[in-house]
């Protein structure tokens, strides 16, 4: 959910694909973070992971402005080969690293190994995966609490924004890391597949509902809950992996829209057709 | 303060993509006054703008603002974009759009106040938008979104105020109200600037004209700047010296100033 | 040391399968992934690359077999419908490019991830490992793969050459193809079928996740190098086919290691030294140039002082100290002597004792650029309308860069003035 509220935002700035890089090219960073460390500590991992978040963007960036690279081909190469790097320190350290290449790469939300859910005598026990990603929801939502007016005229209308004195360049900055802690932090828990159709999909879906913002950021939490909740039934009963079947569900959605948006329009040409 | 100078272009040369859209551009413009900016497409009138606020940089040159750098007087200025700079499909109201007008980085945490509220509902009032206030920029017309630009940029009550093509792909009421609510604001004592793209109108909608081709074809009143060897000094193509030479300046990636150079007042020769 | 040599004699069938195969996959991805570089298209690539993943499953389930032209054609129509989804949701709703990309991307890869899963945990027996088709599997290669990919990556190539000339200026000019009666659509069909292709073969050496690499990295390797298109496809192939090599080379010398991203490594690492290193376009050359700017630009100034102390107030050749010429236009210390070194290699400069002098070559070129400075002068004044106080700083730069060619057009322009708007004299040599 908070990647629907966040990612409502990456699609109105038009910087879809970012999340994608971002979510592939971390996966060195915490590779390596595991090798050092030795521990699957969360904080490691995270600050690994974030190192290697930065490290993408700053070669995206020397690429595209110090090289003149095209924007496109600088997110893919760097992504690429941080990506390629990343797998090939798990081939070379199999013995020594836990990691599974099929566990990071899409998460097993079930398979989550510190935590399981238990129930015992009517306790609930969280796991810790859920306090981490409903702390980081709270958070996400003060964040756009505040940063509301400020996103918006920097999504709109950044020339504008910067003609007022707005630093169009800090909004950025605080923005990405944003989606890079969430990103980061989603890793493990939903894996790099579901954080980028996460990041995309329920805002899309609900980008062509709706006409106004706030309806959107909140059909796009909506339909990311009940992608999750659909997706877990799904898996369960096909037995497939959850994080797949979260994104299907909300593909589904997705479709659902399209079709529906596409019948409207055609219902409204008939109903101007027909008023003549 | 009429005939205090508004704005000042000090020998601005800019670039873009590494070759000078604009060569050493230099004039000054009184304030009070409704001064369109003309020249062909490709001729740097966008770029002139985007120099003036600072929204990129230039290889030389400054531009002063009543006598001052940008920064100091910021809240003087108001610039409105090309229409089409904007995906009108975001999910904003009309209102909301307007009232960005007031956002500055000091409130942008904190909600607007009522007297800013008041100030937006004003200012979609003189561009006959306020029963529109409420409905979504997507389901506008052009000569609407055009208004709604204008209203943002009167809110900000400012000084002067820069437009980049105000008039292009909007209807002939439209363009009648929004040149009526400018000549009201020239009346008022305010500085406009207004990037036109059409030769047939300006004549008659401008006091003051700056032609632009590239280079600065002329400046001034309309009287002196609009006649048959000016036009065609603008529109008759390129200086083919000068882009020649551009040419060099865009492969070669020269610098346009030496690094030890020292902008100043009156110079010497060789 | 032995094993590579071993390698390279491919005597062994499996190094000749796998390392054959693997560079002509690697080769038609490179030529083909080129198309896509130039329409800045490359992450619609790493999309058609995700987007594969479901075809695949469906195919398998539907046939229950792994025979790999049956997957081809799953992947095919996969990828297919993920390039027809992409454009359909650009152009018929109000999502943009982008969102488009990563949307069919995820979701397309969401249902892939899902089937295979749930074909891994109904065992029916026969399936494919994850692994094989997320990170590739090269070393898996049989010769009836190779002969496969090979055909279809001949046929690519085949193609892409027949229909060199139009995919040439579709790439390059599409307004210009569709006025001129080209059938565009038809063309950009081809395309998204050739490339669709060449990823779905190309999926077995690299894998899903990296296969956007395989198109787009050789093709930024190829560009640093030339601007010509026919060059590019040329050396995007050889850096590809290179890679291929390698990547089998180290999977083979080390069996822990992936064959796919070794191949990503090598093409990344060819490509960033080829961004740096490559003349003109490289970063490098780019970073020398600069410098070589630079002194021209000190050289030259330091010829003015010597002729405008020298020869313009005085009427000779003067020797002049170094504080002399330092008081007259203030370089730093270090640029100076350099300068000074480099005008005396020139023998633009003579040293008398502790003074220096103009040599007579030296003169000319002194000459030169003031004359161009003037001459620049008055075309900004008489040409630009500015004024005489406005004109010194950009004559100062442009005097370093008029190329003789334009001199002379130059003084056609103004009609062989003598004199610059500040009355000084213009300096020609006779």
């Amino acid at each position: 959910m908070t990647c629907a509220l966040l990612g409502s935002f990456l699609l109105l700035r038009k910087m879809a694909m970012l999340g994608d890089a971002i979510s592939h090219a971390v996966l060195p960073g915490i590779v390596l973070a595991f090798m050092i460390s030795g521990s699957r500590d969360n904080i490691i991992i995270l600050i690994g992971a974030s190192l290697a978040g930065l490290l993408v963007t700053l070669l995206i960036e020397l690429l595209h402005k110090k090289v003149h690279l095209q924007e496109d081909a600088s997110i893919g190469i760097s992504f690429t080969w941080l990506f390629a790097i990343g797998v090939i320190l798990i081939s070379a350290y199999t013995e020594q690293v836990d990691l599974d290449q099929d566990c990071v790469l899409y998460g097993e939300i079930a398979y989550i190994p510190f935590d399981l859910l238990y129930f015992s005598k009517g306790e609930l026990y969280f796991p810790r995966a859920t306090l981490i990603s409903g702390s980081l929801f709270l958070v996400s939502l003060l964040f756009l609490v505040f940063a509301y007016k400020g996103l918006k005229i920097t999504s709109f209308n950044s020339d504008y924004a910067k003609s007022l004195g707005i630093s169009t360049l800090a909004w950025h900055l605080v923005f990405m890391s944003m989606v890079s802690i969430t990103t980061v932090l989603s890793f493990e828990i939903v894996g790099a597949i579901l954080i980028v159709a996460l990041l995309v999909v329920p805002p899309a879906t609900a980008y062509l509902l709706t006409k106004r913002l706030k309806q959107m950021l909140l059909l796009a939490v909506l339909f990311a809950f009940l992608s999750a909740l659909g997706g877990y039934y799904l898996a369960v009963m096909l037995n497939a992996s959850i994080a797949g079947a979260m994104v299907t569900v909300a593909g589904i959605f997705f479709l659902l829209a399209l079709i529906f948006t596409r019948l409207q329009r055609r219902l409204l040409k008939v109903d101007a057709f027909l008023d003549k | 303060m009429e005939n205090e100078t508004a704005l000042e272009v000090h020998n601005l040369t800019a670039s873009y993509q590494r070759k000078p859209v604009l060569w050493e551009i230099d004039f000054k413009v009184p304030s009070g006054r409704l001064i369109g900016i003309l020249g062909p497409n490709g001729s740097g009138k966008t770029t002139l703008l985007r120099n003036i606020m600072n929204l990129m940089e230039a290889d030389s040159g400054y531009v002063k603002i009543f006598g001052k750098d940008l920064d100091e007087v910021r809240s003087r200025l108001s610039y409105v974009p090309q229409r089409e700079s904007v995906d009108w499909n975001f999910p904003a109201s009309v209102r909301e759009v307007v009232e960005m007008g007031r956002y500055r980085p000091s409130n942008l945490l904190r909600r607007l106040k009522s007297s800013d509220k008041q100030k937006v509902n004003a200012a979609l009032e003189k561009v006959g938008m306020l029963a529109y206030a409420d409905r979504q920029i997507s389901e506008l017309s052009g000569g609407q979104q055009q208004r709604v630009f204008i209203a943002r940029s009167l809110a900000q009550e400012a000084d002067i105020y820069l437009m980049d093509e105000p008039f292009v792909g909007v209807d002939a009421a439209t363009e009648e109200a929004i040149l009526a609510l400018l000549s009201s604001l020239r009346d008022e004592g305010k500085t406009v600037l207004i990037v036109h793209h059409d030769l047939q109108s300006a004549y008659q909608y401008f006091d003051w004209m700056i032609l632009l081709n590239t280079r600065l074809v002329a400046a001034g009143p309309k009287e002196e700047v609009f006649n048959s060897a000016r036009l065609k000094e603008a529109y008759g193509g390129k200086l083919n010296l000068l882009s020649k030479l551009g040419e060099i300046v865009a492969r070669e990636q020269f610098p346009l100033r030496e690094p030890d150079f020292k902008e100043k007042e009156g110079e010497g020769d060789a | 040391m032995h094993d590579i040599l071993a390698f390279f004699s491919f005597s062994d069938p499996t190094v000749r399968i796998v390392s054959l195969g693997t560079v002509f996959l690697a080769m038609s991805a490179s030529v083909v992934g080129t198309f896509a570089f130039l329409r800045k298209r490359a992450l619609v690539g790493d999309a058609i690359a995700h987007a594969i993943l479901p075809g695949i499953a469906i195919a398998f389930m539907l046939s229950g077999t792994k025979n790999p032209l049956v997957l081809m054609l799953g992947a095919l129509v996969s990828g297919w419908l993920a390039t027809w989804a992409m454009e359909y949701i650009t152009e018929k709703t109000k999502l943009s490019s982008d969102t488009a990309v990563a949307l069919v991307l995820s979701v397309f890869f969401g249902i892939g991830i899902m089937l295979l899963t749930h074909i891994q945990h109904s065992g029916s027996g026969n399936q494919s490992g994850l692994d094989q088709y997320l990170f590739g599997k090269a070393a898996g290669m049989t010769s009836q793969d190779l002969w496969t990919y090979s055909a279809v990556a001949v046929l690519l190539l085949l193609v892409v050459l027949g229909l060199y000339k139009e995919l040439k200026v579709y790439t390059f000019n599409p307004d210009f193809a569709a006025a001129s009666g080209l059938p565009v659509k038809s063309i950009r069909r081809v395309l998204n079928l050739v490339t669709v292709l060449a990823i779905a073969i190309g999926i077995q050496s690299v894998g899903v996740v990296l296969m956007a690499a395989l198109l787009i990295t050789p093709a930024a390797a190829a560009r640093a190098w030339t601007s010509s298109l026919k060059v590019m496809l040329f050396l995007a192939a050889l850096v590809g086919g290179i890679s291929g090599l390698s990547g089998s080379l180290i999977s083979y010398l080390s069996p822990a290691m992936p064959t796919g991203p070794w191949i990503v490594m090598t093409l990344s690492i060819i490509t960033l030294l080829s961004l740096f290193f490559a003349p003109k376009r490289g970063a490098l050359s780019r970073l020398l140039k600069q410098r070589r700017h630079s002194q021209k630009i000190v050289n030259e100034n330091l010829l003015k002082v010597f002729y405008k102390l020298s020869i313009e107030k005085e009427g000779e050749q003067l020797e002049l100290s170094q504080s002399e010429l330092q008081a007259e236009r203030a370089i730093n210390k270090a640029d100076f002597s350099a300068a000074i070194k480099r005008l005396k290699r020139k023998n633009w400069l003579l040293a008398e004792g502790e003074k220096l002098k103009l040599s007579s070559i030296g003169v000319v070129e002194a000459k030169r650029v003031v004359r161009l400075h003037r001459l620049w002068e008055m075309y900004l004044s008489q040409r630009l309308n500015l004024k005489e106080d406005h004109i010194h700083p950009n004559a100062e730069s442009m005097e370093h860069i008029i190329s003789p060619e334009l001199e002379a057009l130059l003084v056609k322009e103004l009609d062989f003035p003598t004199q610059d708007p500040h009355n000084s004299p213009i300096p020609y040599t006779n």
